[in-house]
This record gives C-alpha cells, sequence and structure tokens, in this order.
C-alpha cells in the first residue's frame, strides 16, 4: 500500500516538474494592461535563469471584491490591490502573515499613484483644483467608495486637501466633501464603470481617477478630446502588493512568487511600471531611471494616508465604515 | 375527524380519476425538489440573518439609505409591471388579431429580453437613453433625462418585464371564442360594452398573472439596471445593488437581512395576487 502510494507521488512530482508551472495574480480593475507586459517580460527572464516555461495568469476586478474572491477560495498565488486595507482584510483570516508590508521595500508599494480629474477637450468649465469641484453646475464622476479603491482614495484627496489649507479643519473637509457628493451624477462600482460613464455616455464635466487610468483614456480616445488637470494637492496612493501564503505554500510555489514580486522592484520592473503611468519606486533613488522616466510626470504635491489619516485601518473606520462620514453625509440625522 | 372508513373511499375516488399513477410518489418528488432547489437555499438566507441581534437586524434593514431603496425598487417594479400590463396586452392582441408581414419575426423578438444576458441590456439601454445617445439626445433639450435617473431604472424594468405579460396573455386571447363577441354584438353590446363585459373578464387573470411574474422579476432584477441606474444613494439604488455593496463589505448578515425583507415582501405580494385572483375568479364561476 505504502510503495503503491509512494509510486504514485512519485508520478505526480515527475508530472508536475515537466508541465509548466502556473500562478494566478489576483489584481484590481486599472493593472490590467500594466501587468500584461509585465507578466510576459518576467516569464521570459524565469525561463533563462531557471530553463522552466512560466504562465501568469491575472484576474481583475474592484479590489475589495477580488480580496472576497480570495478569502472566498480563490488561489491566488499573489495579491496586487489597490490599498493596504483589503490585503489586510485577506490577513485577518490567515491567507497572508500578519507582517506582510514590512516583506518588501517600500511597504510592500513597488509603484504609487494618485487621483487627478480629467475632464473634456479645452476644459470648458475651468476646472483648475477641487474647489471647482463644487461649483453649482459641476457634474462629477466618481465610483462609490464603500466598493471601490478609487474612490476611497479620492473621498480621502479631497478631504486632505481642506486639511492642507489654511485654517482647514475636520468639519470644513466634511462639509466640502458633502458639497462635492452632492455634484455627483453617477456612481459606479468600480474604477473602470466610472470612467465608461464620463468617456463613453458623456456624462459629467469631471472624472476622479487614477493617474494611470487617465493616462489611458487620454491615449485611447485621442488627446483631442479630453486632457487631465492636476490638482494643487492629491494623495499618494500605495498599491501594495503580497504573497498569499497558504496558497503558495500548499501548490509549492512560493519561490516563484516571491521572485515574481520582487521583480516589479528591478530596473526592467519598474520602467514597465512608469510605461504604464504608475511612479515607479525607484525614481528617486536610480538616476537612470529617472532620466528615463523624466517629463513623463506632473509635479504635484502630496500627502499620505499614514500622515494625514493615521493609516488604512483608522480612515476606513472613521470614513467607509456603516456609519462613517460617507454615511452620515447622505443619511443625516443618524 | 371522520371516521377511516369514509376516508378510504375518498383516497380510492381520488386514485381512480387520476392520470398520473402514484400519488405518494409525486408528491414526495415534488417536496423533495422544491425543498432542494427552493426552500433550502431560502432558508438560508434566514438562517445566517439570525446572526444578528434584533437591534442589529432592525438598524439594518431600516436605514433611510435601505428604506429609499425600497422605496425605488418596489416602487418602479410596481409601475413597470403596471405599464407592461397594458403594453403587453396591446401587444398580444395585435399579435393574435391581425396579420401583417414579418409577424412572426415580431413575435420571435418578443422573447428576446428572456435570453438576453441582462448586462448586456443594461449597457444598451444605457448607452441609447445617455444624454448622448441615439434617443437620449432628443430628450434632453425637452429637459427629460433617462439614463442615470430614477426614469432610467424603470425604462430598464419595463424592457425586462414585457414579455412575461405578452406570453401569459397571448394563449388566452388565441383561445378566446370570436362567437361570443358576435353574440355580444347581436345582443345590442356596443364595441366598449363588449371589451369591457365580454373580453377583460376572460382575460384579467391571465393579466393578473403575467404582471405578478412581471412585478416579480422587476424586484429581483440588478444585471440591467445598474448599468442605467446612475447608482446614487438615496435617489437611484436599488435593493439588489445595496445587498452586493453590503456583500462587498464583507457585511454578509447585513446583506442577508435585507434579502430578508425582499424575500417576505415580494412573497406577501404574490400571495396577495394570487388570493385576489381566486377571488375573482370564485365569484364569476357563482
Amino acid at each position: 500500500m505504502t510503495r503503491l502510494f509512494l509510486l504514485l507521488a512519485g508520478f505526480v512530482v515527475a508530472f508536475s516538474a515537466a508541465a509548466q508551472t502556473t500562478m494566478l495574480n489576483v489584481s484590481y480593475d486599472p493593472t490590467r494592461e500594466l501587468y500584461q507586459d509585465f507578466n510576459a517580460a518576467f516569464a521570459k527572464r524565469y525561463k533563462e535563469k531557471t530553463g522552466v516555461d512560466l504562465a501568469v495568469r491575472q484576474s481583475h476586478g474592484g479590489s475589495g471584491k477580488q480580496a472576497r474572491s480570495v478569502i472566498a477560495g480563490l488561489e491566488a498565488d499573489v495579491v496586487t490591490l489597490a490599498l493596504a486595507y483589503d490585503i489586510d482584510a485577506i490577513a485577518e483570516r490567515g491567507l497572508i502573515a500578519p507582517d506582510w508590508q514590512k516583506r518588501l521595500p517600500h511597504n510592500a508599494s513597488p509603484y504609487t499613484s494618485t487621483i487627478v480629474f480629467l475632464v473634456r477637450k479645452g476644459n470648458p468649465k475651468e476646472i483648475k483644483d477641487w474647489l471647482d469641484l463644487v461649483r453649482p453646475g459641476i457634474g462629477v464622476i466618481t465610483p462609490n467608495p464603500k466598493t471601490s479603491g478609487a474612490a476611497r482614495w479620492s473621498h480621502l484627496a479631497a478631504w486632505g486637501y481642506v486639511l492642507k489649507q489654511p485654517g482647514g479643519n475636520e468639519a470644513k473637509a466634511k462639509e466640502f466633501v458633502a458639497k462635492l457628493y452632492k455634484n455627483v451624477l453617477v456612481m459606479d462600482s468600480g474604477a473602470r464603470g466610472s470612467t465608461t460613464t464620463f468617456v463613453e455616455r458623456g456624462v459629467g464635466d469631471v472624472l476622479l481617477a487614477w493617474e494611470n487610468e487617465a493616462h489611458l483614456a487620454v491615449q485611447e480616445l485621442g488627446p483631442d478630446k479630453f486632457e487631465i488637470v492636476m490638482p494643487s494637492w492629491s494623495i499618494l496612493a500605495e498599491p501594495p502588493v503580497a504573497v498569499v501564503d497558504k496558497v503558495v505554500d500548499k501548490r509549492g510555489t512560493r519561490k516563484v512568487a516571491q521572485a515574481y514580486l520582487e521583480y516589479l522592484y528591478s530596473p526592467e520592473g519598474q520602467e514597465i511600471a512608469a510605461k504604464h503611468y504608475y511612479r515607479p519606486i525607484r525614481a528617486e533613488s536610480d538616476a537612470k531611471l529617472k532620466a528615463k522616466i523624466s517629463g513623463r510626470f506632473s509635479q504635484i504635491r502630496l500627502f499620505t494616508v499614514d500622515g494625514l489619516f493615521g493609516g488604512w485601518q483608522k480612515a476606513q473606520k472613521a470614513h467607509f465604515a456603516d456609519g462613517g462620514v460617507f454615511d452620515q453625509i447622505y443619511q443625516p440625522g443618524r | 375527524m371522520k371516521p377511516l372508513g369514509m376516508i378510504l373511499p375518498e383516497i380510492g375516488r381520488a386514485k381512480r380519476y387520476s392520470v398520473l399513477p402514484g400519488f405518494g410518489l409525486t408528491l414526495g418528488f415534488t417536496l423533495l425538489c422544491s425543498s432542494l432547489i427552493v426552500l433550502i437555499p431560502l432558508s438560508a438566507i434566514f438562517v445566517m440573518s439570525s446572526h444578528l441581534s434584533w437591534s442589529a437586524f432592525w438598524d439594518a434593514i431600516s436605514a433611510p439609505r435601505v428604506l429609499a431603496s425600497y422605496r425605488l425598487s418596489f416602487g418602479a417594479s410596481f409601475l413597470a409591471a403596471a405599464i407592461n400590463a397594458l403594453l403587453g396586452f396591446l401587444v398580444a392582441w395585435v399579435l393574435v388579431r391581425y396579420r401583417f408581414p414579418g409577424k412572426r419575426l415580431f413575435d420571435a423578438l418578443v422573447d428576446l429580453p428572456f435570453a438576453l444576458p441582462t448586462a448586456v441590456a443594461g449597457i444598451a439601454l444605457s448607452s441609447i437613453y445617455a444624454g448622448n445617445g441615439w434617443i437620449g439626445r432628443h430628450l434632453e433639450p425637452l429637459g427629460l433625462k433617462v439614463a442615470f435617473t430614477p426614469l432610467g431604472v424603470l425604462v430598464a424594468l419595463i424592457f425586462i418585464g414585457l414579455p412575461f405579460v405578452v406570453r401569459t396573455v397571448q394563449p388566452v386571447l388565441e383561445d378566446f371564442e370570436h362567437e361570443l363577441e358576435e353574440a355580444a354584438a347581436s345582443l345590442g353590446a356596443g364595441r366598449g360594452q363588449t371589451f369591457v363585459r365580454v373580453i377583460l373578464p376572460a382575460v384579467l387573470p391571465a393579466l393578473m398573472t403575467g404582471f405578478a411574474l412581471a412585478f416579480a422579476r422587476a424586484v429581483g432584477e440588478y444585471g440591467s439596471v445598474i448599468f442605467i441606474a446612475g447608482n446614487m444613494p438615496m435617489v437611484s439604488e436599488i435593493t439588489p445593488l445595496l445587498i452586493v455593496t453590503k456583500l462587498e463589505q464583507f457585511d454578509y448578515a447585513g446583506a442577508t437581512a435585507i434579502a430578508v425583507v425582499m424575500l417576505v415582501s415580494s412573497f406577501v405580494l404574490l400571495l396577495a395576487i394570487n388570493v385576489l385572483q381566486a377571488w375573482s375568479r370564485s365569484r364569476r364561476e357563482r
């Protein structure tokens, strides 16, 4: 019996060694194009080094929804989500070690992004900064912060802008954000949905968008239709990445998963990120990279979630949990 | 209690008149199927929501945002079903009473909302009714915004509900005997009188069933509505969207609490319609 079992096990090992290695990267909505490029580059590099064929599959959707799928049993070797809170939610259920954010440089965020304004060509409503968004008659498009990572970053960016003004405080910020939501015309559940509403359906005057998503829209649909406006202040969005410990230990893919994430920090990985308008984290320390991407990103003053809101756990609880700021704005008197 | 001797012959009689053999077997099969497919999943919803304390349950189902979504979901569904009852009756009437070129094609088109993935319907409707769409472009100057307003929800619900009314009314109209109308006319009834007192009573039960089906479908509809609704809290958020939103925030108990409310109220409404129908039928037969 044992011999039969050993024989069988031997077969299984031999079979899986001969077959190509596969891994799954579960990511959020706008990274589709970035990871298509990156996966091809990494697979090539992996083949050169180890001789093994690697197929990286990718899955995209709203960041919160993707985290929920992983918790429900989607076998992701790595997760690359929009905000740390969503990876924390997976870690809370024991699938990822609690110290995941310390395992890779820069809080496990290989690239950063920010929230910018996408407006129609010629900026007919003269939208230059956050204050213009609350003017009467301005139609704003942003997804629902309860379900979308981009919308949560946008909400906090608007809030932080007020705090950064002379005499800015929490009460003024809340008043401002409430006014801003009054101008929102359509609330989709994810970032891609909002982009479609603004770009294809022609609804609204300004879209609060991921920087890379805004560039993509301009690139795809032509600079004759849209332009990007940089507000005076925005938020430093740090989309983090992590190896899903429970899954890689079960599938025996820890090494390749780890190498995959580390490659994001390599010069090649950083360049691919920059190509897709994610701000590479090594841009400051790597002079060569800096020269290559100069002029690609506009200078903008950025504040962080940790600095202004005390981290994602706190921000989530105060703003987006049941009874938080977002609910208070829409349900006065509760 | 009747004595056994009196019940046995009754069962014997039932057996004699039954077309399908084995009452016990068929009833058992019916109960098994309905429990596996309907009752057990539905009771799971009740079990999951019972994790909440009574006050937490009440808070979840009575938040202003949730109340606003009930108003929209049930209100728009009721209105859509009523409009569908009218439109569907007309379509069925045209399909049964008249012959015209392309009739078969038109007949097949009616079923399309059944077959189309609802998301496709939603995307198509929202692109047509948006401010830059084919129809929306002409409505906007009139001050009429359809896409991304509660009106858009109504349009989507009318679209998905229409075949239910047509397909329930059509066979009844087909079976309706012409002689009855002729008899009514020869007895001196005007056109209106014939319609109201002869045709309508015969069609009404089927019309009510079609209405109930369209209503039930509309209340639960998700895919087509979210694309055209705009999904603004307190204004154009439907109840199923709130359930999905709660799920995405890992709030399973809160989501099922709202689901329980939808389930119970839909069931009560459908039951009421059935009772009303039975009552009207028995009144007519007397």
